[in-house]
């Protein structure tokens, strides 16, 4: 009876190590992060004169990071939906006893092996203006801008829908605040070019996992092979979706080096994101105290996607 | 989706003839392989300019011929990339080695004491280190700097591998424990009975059936400190740059030449392409772990 106790001590101080570098790093540095978004701190020496809540207004009020937030909302819409279209519909296609089913699956997942520095070198090649797909498909450069064209789509206020979210007292959305950048859907293909492959590896994964039976069973009882996906397939897959939800959308909200390969701000922050802007204010402009508050407002983002996520999967984990 | 669709009310107003059905299913089986076939060229082209770009001399890169194939072969642009980024080259090797190799001892240790030697609130305090693996790095960037600063590790190579040991522990944790979960209890009750402790079990028993695991956790680990972009570029000083801050450098440098972005470009892709080609089945399950379904 006394070693279980001894050894218990051991397992103890062995992972203690371990507990204490992620209590420091992790929780203790974020703590710092968040102390450092509530003091003066803009020049290279740090001032921890206390301001409140005053980098947080500052930053809201900036036209910039509303650019920014407008960028992280459309992107990760766009790279989410997109990469869950291609993946689960890749997938759906290798699930039917492919030849050659070996082959397609590494070609579909080896972006994720590249850093997004390597894809956004390449994809800048391939989406400038005067080269790349422009190029091949002989695609007029002036009008084919890609991620340096400056056009924001948005509900012109003068045309009809718009006449009625003005009167509805919506009409801020007419405001190209809220529209789409063109520039940005090209960081969205280079982005669902490195992930995309993923999602289909985790939906194929999934797939695998539901028994012909349940499918046959489905049939039998005259549902089509849409009415099989749709009704069985599907429902079934709800986790692998939720999970690729999850990790898909909390890339998108941290996106920053794929960018910078491709496009650091874009014409008028079109390809500005948060990350974007917290490292410049940091790190170039040595206002540490925005910078700071940038980076909480991205931690505050990636948490309310990410704490339900895992306290979800720790339950799935005790019940099953 | 169309041809499914078809086929799908064929299937289930003609549900008893089987023959029929058969036949028109295989008119969708080339539809399928199209769609498969232009999905690889989408995945594949950026690959195709990579190489063809990267293998082309100097005269030969025109925009007039940048989808066409190279006249011979000719390894200039990866000389000339070699010459730029070999010390850097060196530096991603110095940095990714030593911190996967680290990482994995570290998380075999944590995963096997958090599987094998549960303790009252070690479940929570899992996930509570799981927690670490999704946060943006740039809520811990500023102090972190501080804190290299104030152990005089600024812009050092050992600074760097030290972080992504620390912020590999959740993944690592993670991929072991669940790995060593799955190993029957009943063998570490019989070890036990037999005599053997903590470093008794952890040796005899679970060691060396952790081959598979530790290749997961190295490439996992290795690909994530080679690819790593924004703590290389905050924390290390030029000197000690790795090859994605020297890359993103040299490509935003509009006096080197394309052959020669694209030459530096595949060079810092190779390694963990090569990883991926030879281990891509150790590649997938760290994948699927990092999303925690281990």
């Amino acid at each position: 009876m006394r070693r279980p106790n001894r050894d218990r001590v051991i397992s103890i101080a062995l992972v203690m190590p371990s507990i204490v570098a992620v209590a420091i790093f992790v929780y203790g540095l974020i703590g710092w992060t968040g102390f450092v978004s509530t003091t003066k701190w803009d020049s290279l020496e740090p001032d921890y004169t206390s301001v409140g809540a005053n980098n947080f207004v500052s930053i809201f009020a900036s036209a910039r990071f509303q650019l920014d937030l407008r960028n992280t909302v459309v992107f990760t819409i766009f790279f989410v939906l997109v990469s869950l279209a291609i993946g689960i519909t890749l997938a759906n296609l290798l699930d039917r006893k492919i030849r050659g089913e070996a082959f397609f699956r590494s070609v579909f997942l080896f972006p994720m092996a590249i850093s997004f520095i390597v894809t956004g070198v390449v994809w800048k090649w391939l989406l400038s203006p005067s080269s790349g797909y422009n190029l091949l498909l002989g695609l007029n450069p002036l009008t084919n801008r890609w991620f340096t064209d400056p056009t924001v789509l948005s509900i012109s206020p003068t045309s009809g829908p718009g006449q009625v979210l003005h009167d509805i007292g919506l009409g801020m959305i007419t405001d190209p605040k809220f529209g789409i950048p063109i520039a940005l859907l090209s960081i969205v293909i280079a982005a669902v070019w490195q992930m995309s492959g993923f999602v289909m590896a985790l939906y194929l994964a999934g797939l695998r996992g539901i028994p012909e039976e349940l499918r046959e069973a489905a049939r039998v009882d005259g549902a089509s092979e849409w009415g099989v996906f749709r009704r069985v397939i599907l429902p079934l897959l709800l986790p692998v979706t939720v999970t690729a939800v999850i990790i898909l959308g909390h890339i998108s909200l941290k996106i920053y080096d794929l960018t910078q390969a491709m496009s650091p701000t874009g014409p008028g922050f079109a390809t500005d994101f948060p990350a974007t802007f917290m490292w410049q204010s940091s790190f170039t402009n040595n206002q540490f105290a925005k910078g700071a508050a940038v980076a909480v407002v991205m931690l505050v983002l990636v948490a309310t996607l990410i704490v339900p996520y895992l306290i979800w999967n720790r339950r799935q984990a005790t019940t099953s | 989706m169309t041809a499914g669709q078809v086929t799908g009310e064929v299937r289930a107003t003609v549900a008893d003839k089987a023959p029929r059905r058969f036949q028109i299913r295989n008119l969708t089986r080339p539809a399928i392989y199209a769609v498969l076939l232009l999905a690889t060229l989408f995945y594949i082209i950026p690959v195709y300019i990579l190489l063809i770009t990267g293998l082309k001399g100097g005269s030969e890169v025109s925009l007039d011929h940048m989808w066409t194939l190279p006249q011979g072969f000719g390894f200039t642009s990866f000389t000339d990339a070699w010459t730029a980024l070999s010390p850097n080259f060196l530096n991603s090797v110095k940095i990714a080695v030593p911190a996967a190799v680290l990482s994995s001892m570290l998380g075999s240790l944590n995963g096997y004491i958090l599987a094998k030697w549960r303790f009252r609130g070690s479940e929570t305090l899992f996930t509570l280190i799981l927690f670490g693996m999704f946060i943006p790095y740039q809520a811990i960037l500023i102090p972190l700097v501080l804190l290299e600063r104030d152990f005089g590790l600024s812009g050092t190579l050992q600074g760097l591998i030290a972080i992504h040991v620390i912020y590999g522990i959740p993944i690592t944790t993670l991929i072991f424990r669940n790995y060593y979960v799955a190993i029957p209890e009943e063998l570490v009750e019989a070890a036990r009975i037999d005599g053997a402790g903590f470093f008794g079990i952890y040796g005899r028993i679970l060691l060396p059936l952790s081959l598979p695991g530790f290749v997961v956790v190295l490439i996992w680990q290795f690909t994530s400190a080679w690819n790593d972009f924004l703590f290389a570029a905050t924390l290390t000083s030029p000197n000690n740059w790795p090859l994605t801050v020297a890359v993103n450098n040299l490509s935003s440098n509009t006096a080197v030449a394309w052959n020669v972005q694209m030459a530096g470009s595949l060079i810092a892709a190779l390694p963990t392409l090569l990883i991926y080609v030879l281990l891509g089945k150790f590649f997938m399950r760290g994948l699927l772990a990092g999303s925690l379904k281990g």
